[in-house]
């Protein structure tokens, strides 16, 4: 059992982290953030394994990773 | 839940001048987590160079010299053996790495100087706006080579990390990609090798690692990390082309000196 | 009490280093200067100091800015085509405020030209020889002994100001031998080198030696900083040599080897009833123009002469009092162009 936490104000709406997901978590969003980029989001949270794969992709360090020890 | 994945403490919590998708980003975390796993970040000096790589100072949490461009071995040089008991570690574009600091690369790691170096490789000039690098492959298309990099007119690639591998003083010389989970994990690993072989003194290491430029290729991140697996991996192979912790002292009193016609077969991390 | 030593003047100036504190060296084969990484090489690995034969007088420079940057006292040195190759990092440690000594033993150009003696080298050297507008100190020995004296004081005022400091001379100077007193380095307080980078040690602010300012308003705020310092130092660092011109009628003015020629020539007119005298200045950078504008308050006529087509000139005639006059005597310098005592006295005849 994971979680990751998305930083929209940092995110740049690469999508980098979306191509990491074998489960396919992660997707951009419609919306702009603060920067104009569209972020990325979570969907099905419950099912993220915190294997942290999306946040070591990530260029801008806008993904932090929690999991049940 | 207990956080498994954080900011390295090296890196400064700050928004990057990067473009989306640039892999500079990433590769700068690798270096910052090597540095906050040896400890050395409080006897770090960075060498910053010119290009993209120059804001170093501004994402990294270490004293920084700014080097002019291309002379950043050289400069790193000046600092090490000034202050032996730094961390030294330059961070290079191609453009200044492999095309206007040639001579001061290849003499620095000649000397074997006891510095890292991460050079970053996206065959372009990204800062100045996407012209042709000495690693632009031969065919691609840039402002500098609109009709496409020619052979003939413009020679091939330059191949840095087996070219440094030749030289005596080079303890270690590896070339990594961060464009998928698994290279990324092998980068780490390879950038941390070099940051041990300075931290134990063993002389000059060398990282190359196969970056991306979304904007001046022209493409999106996702195409541009794509490509880095499809073109670039197949002409800038991925592998350790040195590794001095593989050599025999018995065969050479003077290690980690290679003797020519010695040197190691390179080994692939991965298939292409 | 030192020893009197009979040493040449390159040597002298690689002594003046060691005393001075300096035990880091760049540098590159070139003649007429390579008595000085030659010396060195010898000399520093013995007090643990560090010795590189660079790659390239690129590299050399550049190896200076890195040293010079962690805050130890470190040094390069050339002649001209090499000099020319230092301009990028001149400008680049000017332009990062970091301290550095430069020794320029010049000879003839332009390109390749010759081994000669020569003083083609003063516009670039005072001009700020690279690009963005900006000074260094220039230092013009005349002597062994001052070779020396001004290669220590070359180091104290980097240090003082945080820029580079060249110390410009000839192979006259450069490879002559002559008696010299190896005084100890003077004592001076010297600022503490709080910008240096030396590991950024836990609750210590971060050190970055840079040239690059983007900031709106930053690059210009820094340029004016430069520029407050130099005139500093043309109020404070100015310095000349006064010779026989309190009842002069003509007064040459001359730096480096030839002030030596010219004082011979000046001794020649003083024999033959002549008023003559010798303005020599020392520091090219800052340039002594109040000196000129005092003694041409009461004597009316300067004669500049150069080891070039005329350079120094330029600033001779902005310094004068407006109705001084200014004369020019100057060969451009090459094999057999050196002038001799008399050939100077006949220009002293003629402008007397």
């Amino acid at each position: 059992m994971g979680r990751i936490e998305i930083d929209e104000t940092r995110c740049k709406g690469c999508g980098l982290c979306t191509t990491a997901c074998h489960l396919k978590l992660i997707s951009l969003s419609k919306e702009l953030n603060v920067l104009g980029f569209t972020p990325a989001v979570t969907t099905n949270r419950e099912k993220c394994t915190g294997c942290a794969l999306c946040a070591e992709l990530c260029p801008d360090v806008a993904i932090s990773v929690f999991k049940d020890k | 839940m207990q956080q498994v994945f954080k900011r390295p403490v090296s890196l400064k919590d700050v928004q990057t001048h990067f473009c989306p998708g640039c892999n500079h980003g990433t590769i700068h975390r690798l270096v910052a987590e090597a540095m906050d796993e040896f400890g050395v970040r409080e006897r770090t000096i960075g060498v910053a160079s010119v290009g993209c790589s120059v804001f170093l100072y501004g994402y990294f949490d270490v004293d920084v010299v700014e080097a002019p461009h291309g002379r950043a071995a050289a400069v790193a040089t000046g600092v090490k053996r000034a202050r032996p008991d730094s961390f030294v570690f330059t961070y290079q574009g191609d453009g200044d790495l492999a095309a206007i600091g040639t001579a001061e690369i290849i003499h620095a790691a000649n000397r074997g100087e006891d510095i890292t170096v991460i050079f970053v490789n996206n065959t372009t000039y990204g800062m100045t706006g996407g012209q042709m690098a000495p690693t632009t492959l031969v065919g691609q298309k840039t402002s500098t080579s609109p009709y496409g990099r020619e052979h003939a007119k413009d020679g091939s690639p330059i191949r840095m990390a087996e070219l440094l591998a030749q030289l005596g003083g080079v303890a270690f010389s590896a070339r990594v990609a961060v464009n998928t989970s698994r290279n990324l994990m092998d980068a780490k690993k390879q950038i941390k090798k070099a940051f041990r072989y300075q931290v134990e003194g063993k002389g000059f290491s060398f990282i190359e690692a196969l970056s991306t430029c979304p904007t001046a290729w022209g493409v999106t991140p996702i195409q541009a990390n794509e490509r880095v697996g499809r073109e670039l991996i197949e002409y800038f192979p991925l592998g350790i082309f040195k590794d001095t912790a593989d050599w025999n002292p018995q065969s050479s009193p003077t290690a980690p000196v290679e003797q020519p016609g010695a040197l190691p077969f390179p080994e692939f991390m991965h298939e292409i | 009490m030192s020893q009197r030593l009979f040493v040449k003047g390159n040597e002298a100036v690689a002594m003046a280093a060691i005393e001075a504190g300096c035990r880091y060296y760049f540098g590159y084969p070139i003649t007429p200067q390579s008595d000085i990484p030659e010396y060195l090489s010898r000399e520093l690995p013995k007090l643990n100091g560090e010795f590189i034969q660079a790659e390239s007088e690129v590299a050399a420079i550049n190896m200076l800015l890195g040293a010079s940057a962690t805050g130890v006292r470190a040094m390069t040195s050339s002649s001209s085509p090499g000099i020319s190759l230092k301009q990028e990092g001149i400008s680049y440690m000017a332009g990062s405020e970091l301290p550095g000594v430069i020794v320029n033993i010049s000879r003839s150009g332009p390109g390749l030209g010759g081994i000669d003696a020569s003083q083609a080298d003063y516009w670039q050297s005072v001009k700020g020889g690279g690009h963005g507008g900006y000074h260094i100190v220039v230092l013009a020995p005349a002597s062994i002994q001052e070779m020396y004296d001004l290669t220590m004081l070359a180091f104290d005022l980097a240090d003082i100001y945080r820029t580079p400091v060249m110390v410009l001379a000839d192979s006259v100077v450069g490879q002559m031998k002559e008696a010299l007193l190896p005084n100890p380095r003077p004592v001076t307080t010297l600022p503490e080198k709080g910008w240096a980078v030396r590991g950024r040690k836990e609750g210590t602010p971060q050190m970055i030696v840079k040239s690059l300012f983007l900031g709106d308003g930053e690059l210009e705020a820094h340029n004016w900083k430069l520029h407050g310092k130099y005139d500093v130092m043309r109020e404070k660092e100015c310095r000349q040599e006064l010779f026989l011109t309190d009842d002069a009628e003509l007064i040459i003015t001359a730096f480096g080897s030839v002030a030596r020629i010219a004082k011979t020539a000046i001794l020649m007119a003083r024999e033959a009833g002549m008023k003559v005298g010798l303005l020599r200045p020392i520091t090219l950078f800052p340039f002594p123009a109040q000196a000129f504008k005092e003694v041409t308050g009461r004597c009316k006529k300067i004669l500049d002469i150069e080891l070039n087509n005329g350079q120094m000139v330029e600033d001779v005639r902005l310094s004068v009092a407006r109705d001084a006059e200014v004369f020019f005597y100057g060969r451009p310098p090459g094999a057999g162009s050196l002038p001799v005592p008399e050939e100077l006295f006949e220009q002293i005849i003629k402008h007397y």
